[in-house]
């Protein structure tokens, strides 16, 4: 904050509650003692105004809000650059609470960051804590029941982007991963779009409803475009996270008209990384609520 | 000339009522659209179905709708209709430019029928209160100014030479009113239904939140303490309690209110100087409120007994206890430990409705039912019983919807800030919204107690409005 800044802040919030004190004291300063039947002697529409003085409650009401609001300025941040006798920063507050947490219930998490995921699976507490670190920071996306939604996968099915074993999770994890589909419109046409895309959908069997030539034409066009990532068989392949087309789960949607979207126009998919934001500790205990979803008969109650 | 004419002439005083009478009319139509948008998206917190599956009627698009409706089109209409019938009764006189009077009701109703088309279009800036879309922006800026010259210049041309309080009130919100929606709109524009804010990051929204909070202060507080400072004594028949007070706490008034708007932004990136003036210039705000509250009560002292048979002065001093109770939760929840348990929750949803119901609403209930026999040559309302009635149905919607807000609203606080023994948070974000579902059935139920009201009103208004004046012949 530059000193201009600071003098305008200090000099308006001066100026202000000053002005605000002198009308207050001014005016009753020239008040009557008691309470008056006397009128001002204007007369509006018929409407009088009695000369009576000020509640003195409500005075002593504002002059204990001006007094704290003095006294409020002087020990706490507000004018300007004035830190306040107390010292008190929002930012100071912050990394005191942390550094409590941390010291609290950091060793808990260490303990259970250092054993491995497959003991955990059988440590029903820490099952929980890694349920409710889930609850509050990936149901938002991933849902309450981890079955996904349009766009997130679903965590429960055992069929993986970028596989299920405890280190694919964990990375996953800890790096977010990022899957984009290009867009295809501009190389392969509407025509081809519409080919492909009913091509892929008979991968899955369905029935896309296509005729023959369009499929022939359909695995032509796949066989030239898709397969460097979806692999020749259009089973995927899981160091690029590229989806699995012949197991009929879509993460955007099975339908002629969402599958040539997705061909059309790309996806785009996110996951964050949660190294900065949970930290190692809280990230290895959600992967082993993550993978206790599809490697234990019981999930723990939550 | 006889004495005849003499009385006919002081009868019919020369004043504009037309276009109050536009505008009194227009705020029951819109009061019924708006209350009843608030009623269904209400409902749509608790039957998701309701959304019926389409853009344009879902909660998002409706929510500012909504609020758009109850503030600007059934708050501003009475806020026209009361500050144009009280600025010529108190200063006897004519209102200046009829012409420029007219075109804001005209240009008034264009703002609002283009905010009922785009706002459920999706075509928005996403600044809260503060929707709408450029274009529309510019012309509430001109309706806005216009105003202001019409109001101004009728109080230029007054016969007596005091300014009644009122006016002050009427006219301290006008213009800052004006300044605050021409700031906090500016904007790019990038085609004709999309621009972007001139501000950036805690810059813009200190800026939105020094509009939206003396949106709340000047439109929804000092313009409704103008139509309280007419309408309260002139319905009790008393003086004004002490103008003494008028005038500490108006310009008490209008010199805090408008530091307050950082406490929207406690525990952001505001900085932690602006946080903190926030916050003591909110609790500063507590007594200069209260002198408003205060003023209008004491006035009534005298004339209690009316109450019994006055449904409309009921109206008022329910509105004065709304506005005294809602003026002192809020400087509370503006202090900054109070505000971590309340920020983001229902409370504040419920704490602006019982100044939104309780206080505005209210009010102007009880100026329309003064005002509407009046600009139609009435001796009064077609039915007293059912101002009574509406009375009641407000009251009771009301004290329902408030109260459902403050338990779900402390139920999510304490849920929210909930740990366990290992320092996780205890309940997910969902389980707070459904611990929430027996609050807003109830709170649907309050609303609706208070559309009904609404409609009775509405019905009222058109039986006083639509029957003819029996005196035609005499006065012939």
């Amino acid at each position: 904050m530059s000193t201009f800044w600071h003098w305008w802040i200090v000099l308006l919030t001066i100026a202000c509650l000053a002005l605000v004190t002198w009308i207050l004291f001014a005016t009753r300063h020239a008040q009557r003692k008691d309470i008056t039947e006397q009128t001002t002697g204007h007369d509006h529409d018929g409407i009088e105004e009695y000369d009576n003085p000020l509640p003195h409650w409500w005075f002593l009401l504002f002059v204990i809000t001006l007094v704290f609001t003095v006294g409020y300025l002087l020990l706490y941040p507000g004018l300007g650059h004035w830190a306040g006798l107390f010292g008190w920063s929002s930012q100071g507050e912050l990394e005191r609470s942390q550094l409590k947490h941390e010291r609290r219930y950091a060793p808990e998490f260490a303990r259970y960051g250092a054993t491995p995921v497959e003991e955990l699976l059988s440590n029903p507490r820490a099952l929980r804590m890694g349920q409710r670190i889930y609850l509050n920071n990936c149901a938002l996306c991933h849902g309450t029941d981890a079955r996904g939604s349009f766009g997130f996968p679903n965590l429960s099915d055992d069929n993986w982007l970028y596989g299920g074993t405890v280190d694919a999770i964990k990375t996953t994890l800890l790096q977010g991963r990022h899957g984009i589909m290009p867009a295809w419109e501009a190389i392969l046409g509407e025509q081809g779009v519409h080919q492909v895309a009913s091509y892929t959908r008979e991968l899955s069997g369905i029935d896309s409803g296509a005729s023959p030539s369009d499929l022939t034409a359909g695995e032509t066009l796949f066989k030239n475009n898709c397969t460097v990532c979806h692999g020749a068989d259009g089973k995927g392949n899981m160091a690029l996270g590229a989806p699995n087309l012949t197991n009929n789960i879509w993460l955007y949607g099975s339908t002629q008209i969402q599958v040539e979207y997705t061909i059309r126009r790309g996806r785009n998919g996110v996951m964050p990384a949660w190294k900065d934001i949970l930290g190692e500790d809280k990230v290895h205990l959600v992967t082993a609520y993550v993978y206790s979803l599809t490697h234990q008969a019981s999930a723990p109650e939550g | 000339m006889s004495t005849a004419t003499l009385q006919s002439s002081r009868d019919h005083q020369p004043y504009n009522y037309k276009v109050v009478r536009q505008f009194a009319l227009m705020a029951v139509v819109w009061g019924v659209v708006g209350m009843a948008t608030g009623l269904l998206i209400a409902s749509q917190m608790v039957f998701p179905d309701l959304n019926l599956g389409l853009p344009w009627t879902s909660f998002g698009r409706l929510r500012p709708l909504h609020t758009n409706l109850v503030i600007f089109a059934f708050g501003g209409c009475v806020l026209f209709a009361t500050s144009y019938y009280v600025v010529q009764r108190t200063c006897q006189t004519t209102l200046a430019l009829p012409t420029l009077a007219a075109f804001t009701f005209w240009g008034w109703q264009l703002v609002l029928i283009a905010a009922t088309i785009t706002l459920p279009m999706g075509i928005t800036s996403s600044k809260e209160y503060a929707e709408l879309e450029w274009p529309i922006d510019i012309l509430i800026a001109v309706v806005w100014v216009s105003y202001a010259l019409v109001f101004f210049a009728t109080i230029m041309q007054r016969k007596s030479r005091h300014i009644y309080v009122a006016n002050w009130f009427f006219g301290a919100f006008i213009i800052t009113v004006a300044v605050l929606h021409i700031v906090n709109s500016a904007a790019i524009p990038v085609s004709l239904t999309k621009s972007y804010s001139a501000y950036s990051g805690a810059m813009d929204a200190m800026i939105q939140w020094w509009y939206g909070h003396n949106a709340v202060g000047f439109f929804l507080t000092a313009g409704f303490l103008g139509i309280m400072y007419y309408f309260v004594p002139k319905q009790a028949g008393q003086p004004v309690y002490s103008y003494r007070l008028s005038i500490v706490h108006f310009w008490a008034l209008v010199a805090i209110y408008i530091w307050a708007g950082p406490h929207h932004l406690h525990y952001t990136a505001l900085p932690d100087w602006a946080q903190s003036l926030g916050m003591v210039m909110s609790l500063v705000l507590l007594a200069p409120s209260w002198g408003g509250m205060i003023n209008g009560v004491m006035t009534l002292s005298g004339a209690w007994h009316k109450l019994r048979t006055d449904p409309i002065l009921r109206f008022l001093v329910v509105s004065l206890s709304f506005y005294g109770m809602s003026t002192f939760e809020g400087p509370m929840m503006a202090i900054k430990t109070v505000n971590a348990l309340s920020h983001y929750t229902d409370w504040t949803i419920g704490h602006v409705h019982s100044g939104a119901l309780g206080w505005v609403a209210m009010i102007s209930f009880g100026a329309l039912y003064h005002l509407i026999p009046k600009l139609y040559g009435k001796q009064q309302m077609y039915s007293i019983p059912l101002i009574n009635t509406h009375f009641w149905l407000a009251t009771i919607g009301t004290v329902l919807y408030i109260v459902a807000m403050w338990v779900n609203g402390i139920t999510q606080g304490l849920m929210w800030r909930a740990v366990n023994e290992d320092g996780t948070l205890t309940y997910s974000f969902m389980e707070s919204v459904a611990a929430s579902d027996v609050g807003y059935i109830v709170r649907a139920v309050g609303g609706g107690f208070f559309v009904l009201g609404m409609l009775v009103m509405a019905w009222n208004v058109c039986r006083t409005v639509c029957e003819p004046v029996p005196e035609t012949v005499a006065e012939r």
